[in-house]
């Protein structure tokens, strides 16, 4: 039996620190110790792009970086993301097109998505599709999320604000 | 799909991770961005006593150039091949490569040490390390030695590393101004290994190859130099009679495996097309 370590780290903009099982992953700490159960996993070993987070920026897959390594990271979640509104016209647009139907993908596309627009502000079709390659989606067939992701780049390339996403009437 | 329970160590530098793995009596894994060893823990391929993480030790970073060659650490990732000035002024090869290896996640964790030290066949980087005539910093217990790529992959997955010495920087003699290069690979789906790959440099002089360099990669247990084809390229005015002299060459180069779903004829197709497809576009641009 291997022993627990404490980690710290930042995780939506909150520091903490947490003992773990080194063999624990990222996912598991967020979901677990956390409850933060919007980093889905279906695979967990690289494939289906359902466990993206931000690691210090940039999107990575949760499940496969053991949370002892992400010590000292700041670590951004889609719950992260949707309470900052950094991603509501993303979120915004996926809802207008119908980009999700069970939903299970939805929050790695939405942080592939953050992270092609901020490398590459105007994308190709072609590169929205090559950015997604990683992210699995089993209902949708992909159209309507490269062009919910399509028009965002343009909303946001017109310097459009984004209107928050809108809740459904009750 | 979890991995063995493993203790886990952070050393601060080379010395201390070689310690490391000696103290665990060679019962230890390093790990650097994981994006090949934690799909392999997951699936128990592996279940080490021990997790060396490397990934914070500073003499494994780093992207510089001195005196003719670019240095990059171990560390160096996936992304940096993609997106760092030095590597597309000095190592346009591996920038060309950057964008087929896996997906933009797996990039943005993944170090070019890993990729390497794991030497999969069906990988763009080892790949072109043959193809640039890169060096291989090694430390050990005995100190710090350099190995030619043309030295460094042995077979599946072997490597001239022995168990427990790290992999510390790639050395890449820098481009010349008379180099040309190309880079391309057939996969089914952008991001999957690759069926065939290749990757070229040739310095070129008034449209005559005097020196060419070819590699390739998911042709064979380890990343191929293609000697023959390369032979036939070496003095030759770059036109379509050198264009097809080199893919046949090409042939003697390759004894791809024989598998069920991509059968040796396949590969060895596959990758004469791309020879073909890549000299054409260099000469096209000369
Ligand atoms: C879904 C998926 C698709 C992928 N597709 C591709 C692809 O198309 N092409 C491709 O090339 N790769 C692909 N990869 C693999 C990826 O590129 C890995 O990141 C890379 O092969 C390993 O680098 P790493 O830093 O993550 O190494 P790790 O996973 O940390 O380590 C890999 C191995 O190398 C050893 N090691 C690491 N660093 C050192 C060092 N400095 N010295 C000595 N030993 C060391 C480790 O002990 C381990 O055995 C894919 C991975 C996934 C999950
Ligand atoms: S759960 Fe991480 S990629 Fe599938
Ligand atoms: S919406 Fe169901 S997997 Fe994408």
């Amino acid at each position: 039996m291997s022993a627990t370590l404490p980690v710290t780290l930042t995780v939506n903009g909150e520091t903490l620190t947490r003992l773990v099982e080194p063999r624990e992953t990222l996912a598991d700490l967020l979901r677990r110790d956390l409850g933060l159960t919007g980093t889905h996993t279906g695979c967990e070993m690289g494939v289906c792009g359902a466990c993206l987070v931000m690691l210090d920026g940039l999107p990575v897959h949760a499940c496969l970086t053991f949370a002892v390594q992400a010590a000292g990271t700041e670590i951004a979640t889609v719950e992260g993301l949707t309470e900052s509104t950094v991603i509501a016209d993303l979120q915004r647009a996926f809802h207008e097109r119908n980009a999700l139907q069970c939903g299970f993908c939805t929050p790695g596309m939405l942080i592939a998505a953050q992270g092609l627009l901020a490398r590459l502000p105007l994308p190709s079709r072609a590169e929205i599709r090559d950015a997604l390659s990683g992210n699995y989606c089993r209902c949708t067939g992909y159209e309507a999320i490269v062009d919910a992701i399509e028009t965002v780049a343009r909303r946001r390339a017109a310097g459009e604000t984004a209107p928050a996403f809108a809740e459904e009437p009750a | 799909m979890k991995a063995r329970a493993f203790d886990y160590a952070r050393p601060a530098s080379v010395a201390e991770a070689l310690a490391a793995f000696a103290e665990a009596d060679g019962d230890a894994s390093y790990i650097a961005g994981g994006q090949s060893l934690v799909p392999a823990l997951a699936l128990r391929l592996q279940a080490p006593a021990w997790l060396i993480d490397i990934g914070h030790i500073a003499e494994l970073r780093g992207i510089a150039v001195e005196a003719g060659w670019l240095r990059l650490g171990a560390l160096t990732r996936h992304v940096d091949a993609h997106d760092h000035p030095l590597i597309a002024a000095h190592a346009p090869l591996l920038a060309l490569a950057a964008p087929h290896v896996a997906h933009p996640a797996i990039r943005n964790r993944g170090t070019l040490g890993g990729s390497v030290a794991l030497a999969d066949p069906a990988s763009e980087f080892p790949a072109m390390m043959l193809a640039m005539g890169a060096e291989m910093e090694i430390a050990g217990p005995e100190g710090i030695r350099r190995v030619p790529a043309d030295a460094f992959f042995l077979d599946l997955y072997q490597t001239a590393l022995e168990p427990g010495e790290l992999l510390v920087a790639l050395h890449i003699p820098v481009a010349r101004p008379e180099h040309r290069c190309a880079f391309d690979e057939i996969a089914r789906r952008r991001g999957d290994y690759a069926l065939a790959g290749c990757g070229i440099i040739l310095a070129m002089s008034g449209g005559v190859v005097e020196e060419a360099r070819i590699a390739l990669l998911s042709v064979g247990p380890t990343p191929l130099r293609a000697h023959a084809a390369e032979a036939a390229l070496t003095g030759a005015a770059l036109d379509a009679d050198a264009i097809r002299h080199a893919q046949a060459a090409l042939m003697d180069d390759l004894d791809p495996p024989d598998a069920p779903e991509v059968p040796a004829a396949m590969r060895c197709h596959l990758a004469r097309v791309l020879l073909g497809r890549l000299l054409a576009q260099i000469a096209e641009a000369a």
